[in-house]
């Protein structure tokens, strides 16, 4: 029965790999970030929420049978803006997973929520829901960049979010964006001391991209927004390094710090190429019974998806079975990202093609890679060239 | 179709610059004659290739057999040779000018003479052509008949009273064209009972009818299942078939004296023909063969090398394929250490190889990198002896060489007074030597004696972009000339790059190092360390620069579990490494390779 057959299938023993979470993308903005370039979208009228639920439910219904009968670890309200959702739609929505998928007793559920007053004053109905933890969309703590970066909120508010939050939640996180135009490495490291400062266990740094589509990427073509160079936004990466390993909140992942203990297990899934249920517009996600891996991508459009749901009982648009070769691919790139890396044995049990020694030894040399047994590290001289360090090892 | 009267022949060619017309006027020659009905007639019917169509150019020349009735009530044969017009092509043009009696000279009245018409022009006269001189586009605004004739008097000296005027775009005076050839040139002389004295004037391979072979019969008559024989290779055929083209193939019993026609028969290559040979019949042979014959000698070389390595077999098939069909084109395996397996051509020049090089890349849909274009140097050795080195890779060590020889050509260029100086300084700065500057009205001839090695670098590119196109360019090669001349050696990260290392005069070494590095800096991609990149002689390193190791680059957030994205961006650049050539630890794009092989100055 091995065969040919095994080469489009998912070894056994990796289903449980890496672990089972649950994403739910609510894709509705007040605003569009001039940076963004995610599944948002901004309305005119409010939407129905009632009927986004019914959907919700149903495509849930639809993707249990997808993925077998599982026990999820976590779940991951993301956006767009899903702290625009009542709490009630959160709580039957979370209800809705629970009937497809036990939760774990320790399951981490997450909501991302932006830092302003009204949002604020949903918290403790989220925690009613059953969320027991926040990532907050702070972006900057200067009024200046805030507008710059087309954000709602001042910092007075986006601080006084992040300390409600702290009471309600048992664990909450905030995102930040650096390496905006014209930040220097002084001012950065005063505003991420400042960030440390208001106790949170996790952050999430970003360097500041120009993504396709954006309003930023107008900008930037017409030469009207100077993003740093590379030496500068490397000072910068630098700064970031060493601030947060000071403040006992090291990378854990490329972007995102922690006290130990306190990683994103939500985001580990993923990175640790475990199995994820993708629900809602635009949503991904890797859902396998008997052995295989499939990638799912859902209507991005929000009433398209609706309509689809409601016609067809899923938004799904596409749904492939991943060759093992890609799923060696796919957790290379995602786990190298981990300052843990991966285990190479993994790597060759899902299918992937042994990587040269050759290539492994020419970046250790260079200080940016090391193997210890089976595992694969970036090491801190390679996470700030990440993508060329896996382009060295994989393409 | 029945054999013609002597005194009722005509041949006669058409000399032009590029774009002049020639094309456009044969065409209408042909229509108004009735050689095509108006269903067959395509543009420009004697541009067969697409290449040769969508140039503008003639590769090969073509002949066609026209049938006019004339003023004075006689049917006339009309026979025209359509020659190339370019210089790479100067030994076939000459041929092709030895086969015919007159030409017209065609120059366009909006733009004046140009250093091709007078190229082609002199060579006409050398011929003993008489020569009916033709203005075309006298429709356009632009056009100065009167200026042009002046033109074609100081420069050319020809008498232009009774130049015509035409316009072969819309047909307006062809008329008084045919008319001309008629009574304007003179009728083949030659003796029909005289041993058969044909010149070959070109030949080409035809999937259905095999190797076809174009002649002039001079003198005798060539017939069907004769027995011919090239008195310059000695070979012997026997003669299948003998026709006329109208353009369209017409098979007739024989072909005499002043008839331009065809042969085929038993010759299983064209490469056994040889453009300018004499043929004669084996059992009854002329006493002297046709004064002018040469064989073709290419004087460009570069390396061909296929972009993906999995190609090289149907390169070398292609290339085969192509040679069937020109004989002036050579090429012998070569390995590079950069580049892989692939071929060292020869050209007649820098257009036919990158005729050669389009052709590879479209009719048989072949991606490829040329090398430096390179000439012949002559080597004169300590030891006595002499090595003819093409390839920079072959450079012997040179404590063993007495002296470098390269070849010089005389140039001729003209162009518009404005750019006259950006042009002298270019020819200043490419080592060439000033022979003559004159003016013709408004426009500056000047003559340069020029190092071929500088020409083949992107001379002619150079010299369009500073003069916006205007200036144009003709040369010949005249001698072959003593040069400092050194091997400069391109090294990244250490190793050598083959492909990369050139000859170059010692006094451009360093301008020419200097700029392949900076060059280079540009087209390599950052690596994660430093990459130093050197021009040198020998050990001496003339230039560097270095590639800075990547500092940053930006893994970008994972948009809820969105793996897909990342993973097609991967496979991307699975397929860009694909492309990249590996040196030591470093990868080098093909087209660094490329670009940097067109690096202008």
């Amino acid at each position: 029965m091995a065969g040919t057959a095994m080469l489009d299938t998912m070894p056994a023993d990796d289903a449980s790999a890496g672990g089972f979470g649950v994403y739910v993308h609510w894709p509705f903005c007040r605003a569009k970030c001039p940076y963004c370039d995610f599944n948002s979208h901004v309305r005119q009228s409010p939407p129905d929420q009632a009927r986004f639920v019914a959907a919700f439910r149903r495509e849930i219904t639809h993707t249990r049978a997808l993925t077998g009968p599982r026990t999820a670890g976590s779940v991951f309200f993301g956006g767009g803006t899903p702290s625009l959702m009542a709490p009630e739609t959160v709580a039957a929505i979370l209800d809705a997973i629970r009937e497809a998928w036990p939760l774990a007793a320790d399951a981490e559920i997450t909501l991302e929520a932006n830092p302003t007053s009204v949002e604020a004053e949903r918290f403790r109905g989220y925690r009613a829901a059953g969320v027991n933890r926040v990532s907050l969309g702070v972006q900057a703590l200067d009024d200046a960049q805030l507008k710059a970066l087309g954000r709602m909120h001042s910092v007075d508010e986006a601080l006084k979010a992040v300390a409600l939050a702290r009471s309600v939640f048992d664990r909450v996180s905030f995102d930040l964006i650096y390496a905006r135009p014209g930040q220097n490495p002084q001012d950065w490291a005063r505003e991420l001391s400042r960030a440390i400062d208001q106790g949170c266990e996790h952050l999430s740094l970003y360097q500041l991209t120009i993504e396709a589509g954006t309003a930023f990427e107008k900008l930037y073509s017409a030469g009207k927004l100077i993003i740093p160079d590379d030496d500068h936004a490397r000072a910068l990466w630098d700064v970031t390094q060493e601030v947060t390993a000071a403040c006992g909140l090291p990378a854990y992942e490329i972007s995102n710090h922690a006290r130990p203990g306190a990683e994103a297990r939500h985001n580990l899934v993923y990175w640790r190429y475990g199995l994820y249920a993708g629900i809602g517009p635009g949503a991904h996600g890797r859902v396998g019974t008997s052995g295989e891996r499939r990638a799912t991508v859902t209507e991005r459009n929000p009433e398209a998806w609706l309509a689809k749901v409601e016609a067809d009982g899923h938004g799904i648009l596409s749904e492939e079975v991943l060759s093992r070769p890609d799923q060696a691919d796919e957790m290379l790139l995602m786990g190298l990202r981990l300052t843990e890396g991966v285990d190479l044995a993994r790597h060759a049990r899902l299918g992937g093609a042994p990587i040269a020694p050759a290539r492994i030894a020419a970046l250790a040399d260079e200080g940016l890679v090391a193997l210890e047994g089976q595992r694969l590290r970036v090491l801190p001289a390679g996470f700030p060239v990440l993508n060329a360090v896996i382009a060295a090892l994989a393409a | 179709m029945t054999a013609t009267a002597q005194k009722n022949i005509r041949n006669f060619s058409i000399v032009a610059h590029i774009d002049h017309g020639k094309s456009t006027l044969a065409d209408r020659l042909i229509q108004l004659t009735g050689g095509l009905s108006e269903r067959e007639m395509s543009e420009q019917v004697l541009d067969n290739m697409d290449i040769e169509r969508e140039r503008g150019i003639t590769i090969k020349a073509q002949t066609v057999r026209l049938s006019y009735k004339a003023l004075d009530g006689e049917t006339y044969t009309l026979n025209l040779i359509d020659t190339p017009g370019h210089v790479d092509f100067a030994y076939e043009v000459s041929r092709s000018l030895a086969a015919v009696e007159g030409s017209l000279l065609v120059v366009d009245a909006s733009q004046g003479v140009e250093a091709q018409t007078l190229a082609n022009v002199y060579q006409a006269i050398d011929n003993n052509h008489d020569i009916v001189p033709v203005l075309n586009k006298i429709d356009l605004p632009a056009a100065e008949p009167e200026k042009v004739k002046a033109q074609i008097e100081d420069v050319i000296g020809l008498d232009a009273s009774n130049a015509i005027g035409i316009s072969a775009k819309t047909g307006l005076n062809i008329d008084q064209v045919l008319e001309a050839i008629v009574t304007r040139l003179p009728a083949p002389m030659g003796d029909r009972d005289a041993p058969l004295k044909a010149l070959l004037v070109d030949s080409w391979y035809d999937t259905y009818l095999g190797v076809v072979v174009l002649v002039r019969i001079i003198d005798g008559v060539l017939k069907k299942n004769m027995r011919i024989k090239m008195m310059g290779s000695g070979a012997v055929y026997d003669v299948d078939r003998v026709g006329v083209f109208t353009p369209k193939l017409v098979v007739m019993d024989h072909l005499g004296p002043g008839e331009i026609g065809f042969l085929t028969g038993s010759i299983k290559e064209v490469a056994d023909t040889r453009v300018g040979d004499t043929i004669t019949e084996e059992k009854k042979p002329t006493a002297e063969a046709l004064p002018g014959f040469k064989p073709a000698q290419p004087v460009v070389f570069c390396g061909l090398f296929p972009v993906d390595a999995a190609d090289f077999e149907d390169l070398r098939a292609a290339m085969g394929k192509l040679r069937l069909n020109d004989a002036s084109f050579s090429f012998e395996m070569e390995t590079s250490a950069a580049l892989g397996f692939g071929f060292r051509c020869g050209f007649l020049g820098l257009l036919h190889l990158e005729i050669i090089q389009e052709r590879l890349e479209r009719e048989f849909n072949l991606d490829l990198i040329a090398t430096a274009p390179s000439v012949i140097y002559q080597m004169e050795m300590i030891d006595g002896s002499t090595i003819d080195m093409h390839n920079p890779a072959d450079m012997p060590d040179v404590v063993k060489i007495k002296e470098i020889r390269e070849p010089w050509i005389r140039a001729t260029i003209m162009t518009p007074d404005d750019y006259l100086g950006s042009v002298l300084k270019l020819c200043q700065d490419r080592r060439g030597n000033q022979i003559e500057l004159t003016y013709v009205g408004a426009r500056a001839m000047v003559t340069y004696d020029l190092p071929l090695n500088e020409v083949v670098f992107d001379f002619y590119d150079r010299l369009k972009s500073i003069s916006k196109g205007y200036a144009s360019f003709d040369y010949n090669i005249t001698d072959y000339r003593e040069g400092d001349l050194v091997k400069m050696s391109i090294l990244v990260n250490g190793e050598p790059v083959d492909a990369l290392s050139m000859l170059v005069h010692r006094t451009r070494a360093e301008h020419r190092g200097r700029a392949m590095c900076e060059k280079l800096k540009e087209l390599i991609p950052q690596h994660l360390f430093n990459i130093p990149i050197q021009a040198a002689l020998g050990a001496k390193v003339i230039a560097r620069e270095t590639i800075k190791a990547l500092r940053k680059d930006v893994t970008a957030k994972c948009y809820g579990g969105d793996v897909s994205r990342k993973r097609k961006l991967l496979d991307k650049q699975k397929e860009g490494k694909k492309k990249m050539r590996q040196f030591g630890k470093v990868e080098i794009p093909q087209e660094a390779f490329i670009a940097a092989l067109k690096m202008d100055d």
